[in-house]
């Protein structure tokens, strides 16, 4: 699998993205939409490369801890005030967010070991398992990657009739968004990159109103660097030919209809929602809650929790125009000033998949 | 946890619990989502969980691309 | 609730002063420097030249957990100490060894960090010859805490000022073995792999003080990147170091890989780097290889005046790229997707 980093391959695609560019009235403006490509483009060195091909990379709103707008954040601090007992576990860039009222590390105590860190739902069940006396409540983020997880997990509890454990969830799915951008015309775009492993999740169905109705190229990268530059490719190939499609450059872990048992399990334990997104506000039928059935182990019903639509972010925060793809991350007056990662302003600076904490440590001499 | 490698499955129970493997370092996941997956197979884990499994042929054309393309001489 | 503080004058010590980058030093500038005035501190050297020809350092050790495969907290205390020697050119003679023992530590524990000590010091070749032992009430301490300090005879003076471009950054071994071991024996998380700590003495290193080396360090906390941008930062020229020519094991590349986390930032306890003169590099490799600790060291990079802007550390990316290495400014933590 080196082949996927060998200096010669990456060396022949970027060639061969040269002159695809030159065809296609240069220069190319592109969004990747998932962070993790963010990080592999800069991780690699790749941004300024392609755009001595013609290429420019834009990044998009693919990083959930980023899109989750502070109002959660909030509420999960209001859920802990005055509850000791309780223990809330999430995933660790979660804990460094910035908000009003601090990020969770900060404005939850560390006595009694309140606030747990986890790398997956299952470890936060079997901390309710574990702690029958005490309250579990797992702050879930993510995307159509992650979501399965949680659904499952969410099932399990209702199977196993745990009463000492709910999901905050912060769930989001991919292709509203793109929508959303789209329909608001900020950004010039003449193709997107999609995200290799919730297209894993949910197949290329569902970009095919990008095409179709927006008639704009796309494909499905996967995270080594020739990955990307081979999905870069089949864009230009798209836009050269004028027959807009969603490509599948990932094909050897995405299948065209995706993962059906994850997508069956998603739509026994969750519905759609509305929901607001930091920088791009209301998007409908963008966001997954837990069904009424499983109400018991939501902890927004179960806790009654408000979650505040109207929050916003830290005073100066652009986070949103990044996540919309209309600032690059150097050109924000905070970058690397103020906002720092030791010292950050809003979540893309926190998030080891946001675009700002990727360019400032991927950061070009 | 987002493993954006693959990972060769060296365990697996009639539970869906298993362990992967990737460059000798070992990891808990659990195959809910993949019915058909056995030791031996490639997937993607992630959060825990092993969300797609690696197709041996379309995996195999894509390295003989960049091979060619590694290869391949600037017109 | 009342509002967060603003981010430069935080009123309590949080954990990420502790944790080697920017934070600490800037922390380390703003407080504990300008409390003292010695000018021996000004460069807040990790070992200290005084008169006489005597090098002296000192160290704190609060490894969790105490044991971990490939070393423990005792052998950390006496390797941590040595290598500060080594690294600013002294022959590391003597230590001293203080222990903080929580109530209920069980006397077992002690009496293998004692023998892990024992060892350590004997292969290291240093004496232990002072001490001091305290014990403080259950939940007071963490098990135990150990503050080494060591002096040793000066052989020779480190010489960035007579680094120039073309000289050669060499480091020792693979890297982020310490940091891996450590971090997966807590069982934080749902991965294991067959990791062990590199903790050793670099006296091995000593001759090259006399062959070619101007600078060395030890690769600790906040990794090589790290130790080395603070080397840059002082240079009037970059430095400039090839991704594919990093040394490191396969299970680090994986588990690093799979963590999240970048091996340039992880932390060693028996590795280091050096920077020799261009024309001594070659001898100075085959010197180091000779030695059973030496046997992967490789020229990862050079001074360059011909890339960047003073004062840069620069990574030739393995696809051909080139980015700027910063050194870390805080924790590391494991990413979601």
């Amino acid at each position: 699998m080196k082949e996927f980093r060998d200096r010669k391959v990456l060396a022949g695609l970027l060639r061969s993205i040269g002159r695809r560019a030159e065809q296609a009235s240069p220069p190319v403006r592109m969004m990747e939409v998932c962070g993790t490509h963010t990080m592999t483009i800069h991780r690699f060195g790749l941004q300024p490369l392609l755009e001595k091909a013609g290429v420019i990379m834009t990044s998009g709103p693919g990083c959930p801890v980023c899109i989750t707008p502070d109002a959660y954040h909030e509420a999960a601090i209001g859920l802990m005030a005055g509850r000791p007992d309780t223990i809330l576990a999430t995933f660790g860039d979660m804990t460094r967010v910035p908000t009003r009222q601090g990020s969770l590390q900060t404005a939850i105590p560390a006595s009694g070991s309140r606030l747990k860190i986890v790398y997956s739902p299952q470890e936060a069940l079997e901390m309710a398992r574990q702690n029958p006396s005490r309250e579990v409540v797992f702050f879930g983020v993510g995307f159509e990657t992650t979501i399965p997880s949680i659904a499952l997990t969410v099932k399990q509890a209702a199977r196993e009739h745990l009463s000492n454990f709910s999901v905050l969830s912060a769930l989001w799915i991919i292709p509203p968004p793109l929508r959303a951008i789209l329909e608001s015309g900020e950004v010039r775009l003449r193709g997107f990159l999609y995200p290799g492993h919730v297209s894993a999740i949910i197949g290329l169905r569902p970009y095919a109103f990008v095409p179709e109705e927006f008639g704009l190229a796309g494909a499905v990268a996967g995270f080594e660097p020739a990955d990307v530059l081979l999905a870069v490719s089949s864009v230009l190939d798209q836009i050269i030919r004028q027959k807009p499609v969603v490509a599948n450059e990932y094909s050897r872990v995405v299948r065209e209809e995706g993962n059906p048992r994850a997508l069956a399990l998603m739509e026994e334990i969750l519905e759609l929602k509305d929901a607001h997104w930091r920088g791009l506000g209301l998007i409908p039928r963008s966001g997954l809650k837990i069904r009424d059935l499983f109400g018991a182990w939501d902890a927004e019903k179960k806790h009654r929790l408000k979650l505040d639509p109207g929050s916003s972010e830290l005073p100066g925060c652009r986070c949103g125009e990044v996540l919309r793809g209309v600032l690059a991350p150097p050109l924000c007056g905070l970058f690397g000033r103020k906002c720092r990662p030791e010292s950050p302003l809003g979540p893309c600076m926190v998030s080891l998949e946001g675009a700002c904490l990727v360019y400032y440590k991927y950061s070009q001499p | 946890m987002c493993l954006a490698v693959p990972a060769k499955i060296v365990s697996l129970d009639e539970s869906r619990q298993g362990e992967v493997d990737y460059l000798g370092t070992r990891v808990k996941a659990n195959f809910a989502f993949l019915e058909e997956a056995k030791p031996g197979d490639w997937v993607i884990v992630h959060a825990g969980f092993a969300i797609s499994r690696m197709d041996e042929e379309e995996a195999q054309e894509t390295l003989s691309l960049l091979r060619e393309l590694a290869s391949a001489q600037d017109t | 609730m009342s509002p967060p503080l603003s981010p430069e004058q935080p009123a309590r010590i949080s954990l990420e002063l502790g944790s080697g980058g920017r934070l600490m030093r800037e922390f380390l500038h703003r407080h504990i420097l300008a409390s003292f005035r010695s000018p021996l501190l000004r460069d807040l050297p990790d070992a200290v030249h005084l008169e006489a020809g005597i090098a002296f350092t000192t160290d704190a050790y609060v490894v969790d957990p105490l044991f971990f495969p490939g070393g423990d907290i005792g052998r950390l205390a006496v390797n941590g100490t040595v290598n500060d020697l080594v690294v600013s050119g002294a022959r590391p003679q003597f230590l001293s060894l203080s222990l903080i023992l929580e109530e209920g530590l069980p006397l077992a524990d002690l009496k293998r960090i004692l023998a892990s000590i024992r060892s350590a010091a004997a292969a290291a070749g240093v004496e232990v010859v002072t001490g001091d032992t305290k014990v403080v009430r259950r939940g007071q301490a963490d098990k135990v805490f150990i503050v080494t300090s060591g002096v040793g005879k000066i052989l020779a003076k480190p010489a960035p000022a007579k680094v120039k471009p073309g000289d050669a950054v060499i480091v020792t071994g693979n890297l982020g073995e310490h940091s891996l071991a450590v971090l997966l024996a807590r069982g934080d998380f749902s991965l294991s792999a067959k990791v062990k700590s590199d903790c050793a003495p670099l006296r091995f290193l000593l001759p090259l003080w006399k062959q070619g080396a101007l600078w060395m360090r030890d690769i600790t906390r906040g990794g090589l990147a790290t130790i080395l941008s603070e080397l840059a930062e002082r240079l009037p020229y970059s430095v400039l170091i090839e991704e594919e020519n990093i040394p490191l094991s396969r299970p680090v590349r994986g588990a690093a890989e799979l963590l999240g986390v970048d091996p340039l930032y992880l932390a060693c306890e028996g590795r280091a780097v050096l920077v020799v003169s261009a024309k001594k590099a070659k001898a100075a490799i085959r010197s180091l290889r000779r030695h059973p600790q030496g046997r992967r060291a490789t020229v990862i990079g050079r001074v360059e005046n011909k890339v960047g802007k003073p004062g840069e550390l620069l990574l030739a990316t393995l696809a051909g790229g080139l980015r700027r290495l910063e050194p870390l400014t805080s924790e590391l933590l494991p990413r979601i997707c």
